[in-house]
């Protein structure tokens, strides 16, 4: 299939194929056909987006499947045929000659159990240390993975440490045994960026000095680009493309490697439209030249937001509180039919701007100051029943497509409540039938009113959400991580959405993202924020090309850019 | 909006052959709780027509007990000599004889036999099912209806509100239960309507813990977010939104706490702050089999038991179709 370059093949995968058996129905094929080697001493990535089968054909590997999950094929790892060992052998190899590294360091560590009693559990299983030496081990394995004063921290539980110091925890407990192979599914995902890139910077270290092998999932081209060796391109169960980085990144054979290249936005070009998979799988790729949108400079501003400022009260005791400012003193304004990008990591009051500004959350000083027909009126001291209008005029569409709508309601009992409340349409007919125009307008057939959620897939939630603020008409529409949940040729198309519904309806958007890259794309001012408060706001353009604040640059600089970022470990 | 939730769980309800069927035997046991009332159906219950605890008929007479008492033996002595009425037999004898009397005779087997006093089983069975079900329904519908109502307060608002409402859940179970019951019976009184008051009062108090934790889970929840980014108002929110999804909580206490409460009656009748010692229900019958059972006569535990498992069974199952009915995902 591939011809390795360095030294033998470690894990050898031929024809694998899972299926899972749900009741009495015939297995559903989750994988089928894969081949693929992992030679020894280097990083071979699986790529490929939600449901494509690479956490799958990882796990299988480890037997790590549920018990319904029925595999065949062939997985020989140093020559030992595994898919026919029994269990118990393959988990004396689990933790030891082969470990794994999971997305969510906070669920994937036991919250009861120190940092070190985790580390020493493993030693003990394995390699059959006593207490003592095995808590000395963990001391030095903490060292190794760069965790501050880990004499200490050995001592500390899970909750006490951030999420980057768990995920250093977790790669501790993966290397402990000197394992040849490191499967890491998706390890970084739920990390910030900059933590993001020490974590990698940390994988791509270990795997050196211990001649280790790595198996890297992950649905981010940009951050295989960075550490992978060789790239496996999965879809649908398949691999559709298999080689070496370079070759994947600078010339792409199959459509949907070039599809997923192309998709995600990107700091350089800037496209009046991202393409999407069905672009190029319909063999017609897309211009991706810079064409950029026409100006919307000179519109009148709408919201002005000075100074706002929320803390959150934590009881403290009895009668006692203690204040956590949330957001500090933000200020900002807003024209029509633009758009503000606010950048900045978790914890960085981000989300907490956009709730508090449309009273989702009580604001604790500041104003935020709406204009239009009667003049200008600040929002924070409105009474409930007189923002009512106004909740008209700014709306905003969440994280998660999977929990913003109300899984016991149709789509068009979604959609119709916004109206019903704000008087908007004669009766429940014409209701239900612009309901139907709107959901046309986003791309979904008319005849989903009567469907519930749960039979839409994560993007089309979102087009649902978008429709249930479009209902309203709003002047302002906040967008919270709308975009970060979903897949990057989802992402694509719901980014390309958006801006035209901005053309369309002159909508200001507030696009809140964690993602610099495509606030960048969205954005024509971008506010980027540090724990609670706005570090830097410029128009797009200046802020990416001439960051002032220290803050900024280790963002930018954090940003995975495929294999132009490679980390030299 | 929230007609549209309700009304497509009715259709869906519709098409669980297992949920229509455990409504119709739910109905069944209505309908005869209301022809029990208007006294068209076992109204002769207190009626002791049988023998004292006559078998079942499929079990066949038991054996005569007078028939089985042997005269003495040996010679009776005469005591004329001696007995002071003696010269007054003659006359007792012939007035007897103008006064007619009746004596009903004791059928020796009952459908599905009878009690200490001959009465039919399957007549009391029938009529207390009339107090039991009323009770064990009615202090359910009460006692799921003030937990849901405050646990939805508590957790949706939390703050003041929240504080209070845990004050007054903290008073009521620090309270021994027992103690509870005798306080509410004190202030209430007799009879069934004064049963539900105290079970409903008192048992709302596990359905509101339930209910309160499952309002601060959902009203955090983005959907709820959402609503209220529409303009939707708390009440709406909270009754409109959440309360569709934590219905499947609500449904399972409300079957559970019937149970609990038919159970619970028997316990308040005991202590005499139940129904009345002239009135009958499932408790009552399964109090008095305690002391049958030593006997061997076992049909009043099994004709109250079969009844009250088949009702339990069939409401149970009931809830949780329309449990699943509330689920969208599940059709």
């Amino acid at each position: 299939m591939t011809e390795s370059t360095a030294g033998s093949v470690l894990l050898s995968v031929r024809e694998l194929a899972v299926g899972f058996k749900v009741g009495r129905e015939a297995p559903r094929v989750a994988v089928r056909g894969v081949s693929f080697d992992v030679p020894a001493d280097r990083t071979v990535a699986l790529v490929g987006e939600s449901g494509s089968g690479k956490s799958v054909s990882a796990m299988a590997i480890l037997r790590l499947l549920p018990d319904n999950a029925h595999i065949s094929g062939s997985i020989r790892f140093e020559g030992r045929e595994l898919t026919s060992l029994p269990l118990a052998q393959i988990r004396a190899l689990r933790g030891s000659a082969m470990s794994v590294v999971f997305q969510e360091p906070m669920s994937s560590l036991n919250p009861v159990f120190t940092v070190g009693d985790q580390i020493s559990e493993v030693l003990r299983i394995h390699e059959r240390l006593g207490r003592r030496a095995a808590r000395e081990r963990a001391i030095e394995l903490l060292t190794e993975v760069g965790l501050p004063q880990p004499r200490l921290r050995v001592r500390s539980y899970p909750h006490e440490l951030s999420g980057g110091q768990q995920q250093r925890v977790m790669i501790a407990m993966a290397i402990a045994c000197k394992p040849k192979l490191l499967i890491a599914d998706e390890p970084t995902t739920a990390l910030d960026v900059t933590i993001q890139k020490q974590v990698l910077e940390l994988l791509a270290r270990l795997r050196r000095s211990h001649r280790m092998s790595v198996l890297f999932i992950s649905h981010d081209l940009g951050v295989v680009g960075e550490i992978a060796d060789e790239v496996i391109v999965m879809q649908a169960g398949e691999v559709r493309e298999h080689g070496p980085v370079t070759q994947i990144f600078t010339s792409p054979r199959h459509p949907y490697t070039r599809a997923l290249l192309a998709c995600r936005p990107d700091l350089e070009r800037h496209p009046r439209r991202l393409p999407v998979v069905a672009d190029f799988l319909g063999g017609r790729a897309p211009p991706l030249h810079d064409a950029p949108r026409v100006a919307r400079a000179g519109q009148e501003v709408i919201l002005e937001v000075k100074a706002l400022s929320k803390s959150f009260r934590l009881r403290d005791g009895l009668f006692h509180w203690r204040e956590i400012p949330a957001v500090e003193a933000v200020s900002f304004s807003l024209r029509r039919g633009q758009t503000l990008g606010v950048a900045g990591e978790s914890g960085s009051g981000k989300t907490t701007v956009g709730l508090t500004l449309m009273r989702l959350h009580q604001a604790t000083a500041g104003r935020v100051i709406m204009h239009g027909a009667n003049g200008a009126v600040d929002l924070l001291g409105l009474s409930e029943s007189a923002m009512m209008p106004y909740r008209q005029r700014i709306q905003i569409v969440f994280q998660n497509p999977y929990a913003s709508l109300n899984p016991r309601f149709t789509i068009g009992s979604i959609l119709t409540e916004p109206m019903a409340l704000h008087a908007i349409g004669a009766d429940s007919a014409a209701r239900l039938t612009l309901a139907a125009d709107l959901l046309q307008r986003v791309g979904l057939p008319r005849d989903s009113l009567s469907r519930y959620p749960h039979e839409f897939s994560g993007g089309q939630r979102q087009r649902i959400a978008i429709a249930r603020c479009l209902t309203l008409r709003p002047d302002v529409l906040i967008c919270d991580e709308s975009v970060s949940a979903l897949d990057v040729s989802v992402q694509a198309q719901v980014l390309n959405l958006l801006l035209d519904l901005q053309d369309e309806f002159g909508m200001a958007y507030i696009f809140i993202s964690h993602d610099l890259a495509v606030v960048r794309y969205m954005a024509d001012q971008v506010m980027v924020m540090n724990q609670g408060r706005a570090v830097e706001m410029a128009d797009a353009e200046s802020i990416y090309r001439h960051p002032q604040n220290p803050y900024t640059r280790k963002l930018l600089e954090s940003i995975p850019r495929g294999v132009a970022g490679r980390i030299v470990a | 909006m929230s007609n549209g939730v309700w009304g497509q769980v009715m259709q869906r309800l519709r098409y669980d052959r297992i949920g229509v069927g455990a409504l119709v035997v739910v109905g069944l046991f209505l309908v005869m709780i209301v022809l029990v009332s208007l006294h068209l159906l076992a109204g002769d219950w207190a009626e002791e027509r049988g023998v004292h605890y006559a078998n079942p008929t499929f079990l066949g007479p038991g054996p005569d007990e007078l028939a089985m008492i042997e005269p003495p033996p040996g010679h009776m002595l005469d005591l004329t000599a001696v007995d002071p009425l003696a010269p007054h037999y003659a006359d007792i004898e012939r007035r007897t004889r103008e006064l007619e009397t009746t004596v009903r005779p004791r059928i020796r087997t009952l459908p599905f036999g009878g009690d200490r006093y001959g009465r039919d089983v399957l007549k009391k069975a029938i009529k207390g099912a009339q107090v039991s079900i009323v009770v064990g329904l009615a202090a359910a519908l009460v006692a799921t209806f003030i937990g849901s109502v405050l646990g939805a307060f508590s957790g949706f608002f939390g703050g003041p509100i929240g504080d209070v409402l845990e004050w007054v859940y903290n008073v009521f179970t620090s309270v021994p239960y027992i103690l509870l019951v005798f306080a509410f019976a004190a202030v209430s009184g007799r009879g069934i309507a004064s049963v539900i008051v105290i079970l409903g009062l008192t048992g709302w108090t596990g359905i509101y813990r339930l209910i309160r934790a499952e309002y601060i889970k959902h009203s955090n929840r983005e959907y709820v977010r959402a609503a209220q980014a529409i303009g939707a108002a708390p009440l709406a929110r909270m009754f409109g939104h959440i309360l569709p999804n934590v219905s499947h909580v609500i449904l399972v206490q409300l079957s559970l706490h019937v149970v609990n409460f038919i159970k619970a009656e028997v316990i308040l009748s005991f202590l005499g702050l139940g129904v009345s010692v002239d009135s009958v229900s499932w408790g009552t019958m399964l109090n008095e089999a305690q002391t049958e059972l030593i006997l061997g006569k076992w049909w009043q535990l099994a004709a109250a038991t079969l009844f009250m498992a088949v009702f339990v069974t069939a409401f149970s199952l009931f809830t949780d179709s329309l449990r699943d009915a509330l689920d969208p995902k599940l059709r």
